[in-house]
């Protein structure tokens, strides 16, 4: 074999691992979904087979789903902004610290060596009834009796905040870590103070970091169901618990399949929205 | 533009002194590079001058006034860096025009300006592209332009031309003389290159390990090295033992091993002040190879035997030995080198050895 056909051939080789893992555990499960949300769920509880459009008409239908959908996605929203607001200064700060940053890139990851589940429900402990800022507000008189703080949409997007936080932290200070900070100085040496130097040079150099842990924070926020299940009420339902709601407590994998179906289709789009009209193309053109 | 003057000035990382007690003086107009080997504190000076590190003790003076206080906006200054430091988002005419902003320039002036300072670095064409689409020597052509642009007090050079490769470094060395000479801004200049000192200053100032070994012109630190470490750094010299038997107004006489009684000149001795044991420096260029047998009049001789040849084109280089002393020559090749093994004879003019002090 010629030498370019070897070199041809390497990228093929060494995606295959890959190539295979998605292939078998995404795409083949996911060609099952598409398959089931076309069967029907008869009243006897046995799924019927066969091609039938009763799921997506009621999935695509019902006022209800629509407004979780909607719901879900503003959720989803502010989430990404308050973890755009909070990650961004940290992210700033660990690339600028000098001697530190292994340290404090370590503590960042330190969250993710305990359970995404176990984190949520510690929300419980601090908040609940007889939690500890209950407790704390009691002993110093503020106040007489537990106000009740949890299970409404604050405590669910403070949640989803502490679980997707270093994602976007991680992936901003990746782009600052990557700014030679020389342009900073030249551009303070040109006449520019330093939060001139900022929003001129670094902000925009940074956006793609950025761009990348909101959809990041935005497409996981959207997609999870055990924060609002913990921290949520009756009412702060996420279109992913209904899905949950269909396939695990009703069994009823059509529609679930249709409903997780309906979701991925709106996140994908929103995706493909966001890269275009952002213009993250664009910038990385800019950047090399 | 301005004079550039520091008064005593130290600085220290924690326990670390970068830069020892060091004063200068840089005159208006002058092209000064501060030369030395990595961590001799050249950069932190300029770096203190921009005003990107503050001095631990001491003062800054731009144009007479101290500016220990003013932030580096305010200090109008042009800084070119090593890495360019090109805002890569912007156009080259973005990048030109950034200084402008935040002067108050209007509109079309500023169009003009970015106009002829392109001119100015022979790029007029290139204001539309990203600085990416750059050859490094010309992004670097560009980071000039948008320090000179701003008509600064001092143009400050961090290693401008270190990441540029060698043909290009030497193109660009010529281009940058030719602009200092046109606008006439007074530049300092950071450097470990000896070649690019010796090309472009007015005066050189020799660092090592925080210190200032020498200031003078370029001619003066190569000929009349006032230390062991300025002999070596500029260029390669040949430092012997000797002893100096004499002094009178023109000569110091030395008794040097091997090669007997040498009379170099008094002011290429300045530093010797009696009979004693001295350094002798001799450059590697002005020891001559011969045939053994040669006769070469006026000149102090040694035997020798080739050791190494290192051939590089126009010049060879050469250790030999004689006795126990190896020495290094650097000779332009006429007809054939010698090889290795070869008997030669040694011979350099006094005229052109200086000597030291002992230590």
């Amino acid at each position: 074999m010629s030498v370019e056909a070897r070199e041809a051939r390497q990228p093929w080789i060494l995606l295959s691992p890959a190539l295979t893992a998605v292939g078998l555990l995404l795409f083949v499960p996911l060609m099952f979904i598409v398959v089931y949300s076309f069967w029907l769920r008869s009243a006897a509880g046995a799924d019927q087979v066969g091609f039938f459009l009763d799921n997506w008409q009621e999935a695509l239908s019902d006022a209800f789903y629509r407004d979780i959908l909607l719901n879900t996605l503003k959720i989803a929203g502010i989430t990404t902004i308050v973890c755009a607001l909070m990650g961004y200064p940290s992210a700033y700060f660990i690339a600028r610290s000098k001697g530190n940053k292994p340290v404090l890139l370590l503590l960042l990851m330190l969250p993710f060596w305990i359970s995404y589940i176990i984190r949520t429900m510690s929300w419980i402990n601090i908040l609940g009834v007889s939690g500890a800022l209950n407790s704390l507000l009691m002993t110093i008189g503020i106040i007489n009796e537990p106000i009740q703080m949890l299970y409404n949409e604050t405590t669910v997007i403070l949640g989803l905040v502490h679980f997707l936080l270093p994602f976007m932290i991680l992936n901003v200070f990746v782009s600052l870590d990557g700014i030679d900070t020389n342009l900073e100085s030249a551009a303070n040496s040109l006449g520019a103070t330093k939060w001139q130097s900022f929003l001129q040079v670094t902000l925009p150099l940074s956006l793609p970091g950025l761009a990348a842990g909101g959809l990041l924070c935005f497409v996981l926020g959207a997609g999870t169901y055990i924060t609002p299940m913990v921290l949520g009420g009756p009412r702060d339902a996420m279109f992913a618990n209904l899905v949950y709601e269909a396939i695990i407590t009703q069994l009823n994998w059509p529609l679930g399949s249709a409903l997780s179906l309906m979701l991925l289709v709106v996140l994908g789009a929103l995706v493909m929205l966001y890269n275009r009209y952002l213009g993250m193309a664009q910038l990385m053109k800019g950047l090399g | 533009m301005s004079s550039v003057h520091l008064k005593n000035i130290v600085k220290r990382f924690g326990t670390f002194t970068a830069v020892h007690k060091t004063s200068l003086e840089i005159p208006e107009g002058a092209f000064v590079t501060l030369l030395g080997p990595s961590g001799c504190g050249k950069t932190t000076n300029l770096r203190m001058i921009a005003g990107l590190l503050d001095p631990t003790e001491g003062e800054i003076l731009i144009g007479g006034k101290r500016v220990n206080e003013v932030p580096i906006h305010k200090r109008n200054l042009g800084i070119v860096f090593q890495s360019y430091a090109l805002f890569p988002h912007k156009t080259v005419a973005e990048n030109v025009a950034f200084g402008l902003k935040y002067r108050d320039v209007s509109k079309t002036e500023i169009t003009e300006r970015v106009q002829s300072a392109l001119d100015l670095v022979q790029l007029p064409d290139v204001g539309a592209r990203y600085p990416k689409e750059l050859s490094g020597g010309q992004q670097q052509r560009i980071a000039l332009a948008r320090s000179i642009v701003i008509n600064p007090d001092v143009l400050l050079l961090d290693e401008p031309l270190s990441a540029l490769d060698a043909n290009l470094r030497e193109d660009m060395r010529v281009e940058l003389k030719r602009i200092q000479d046109q606008i006439g801004v007074t530049t300092v200049f950071v450097t470990h290159d000896q070649s690019e000192a010796l090309a472009l200053s007015d005066q050189i100032v020799v660092m090592s390990a925080g210190r200032v070994e020498q200031v003078g012109t370029p001619e003066e630190v190569y000929n009349k090295p006032t230390s062991e470490f300025v002999a070596n750094f500029l260029g390669a010299s040949n430092i012997l033992s000797a002893r100096c038997t004499g002094k009178t107004a023109e000569t110091v006489t030395l008794d040097v091993p091997l090669f007997g009684t040498v009379p170099v000149p008094a002011d290429k001795a300045a530093l010797i002040d009696g009979e004693g044991p001295v350094k002798l420096v001799l450059r590697a260029e002005k020891l001559l190879l011969t045939p053994r047998g040669t006769d070469i009049g006026d000149a102090n001789t040694a035997e020798a035997t080739v050791e190494t040849v290192d051939y590089q084109g126009q010049t060879v280089r050469y250790f030999v030995r004689s006795g126990d002393t190896q020495l290094q020559a650097i000779n332009m090749i006429d007809g054939h080198p010698f090889a290795e093994g070869d008997s030669v004879t040694l011979a350099f003019r006094p005229k052109d050895c200086a000597a030291l002090p002992e230590g």
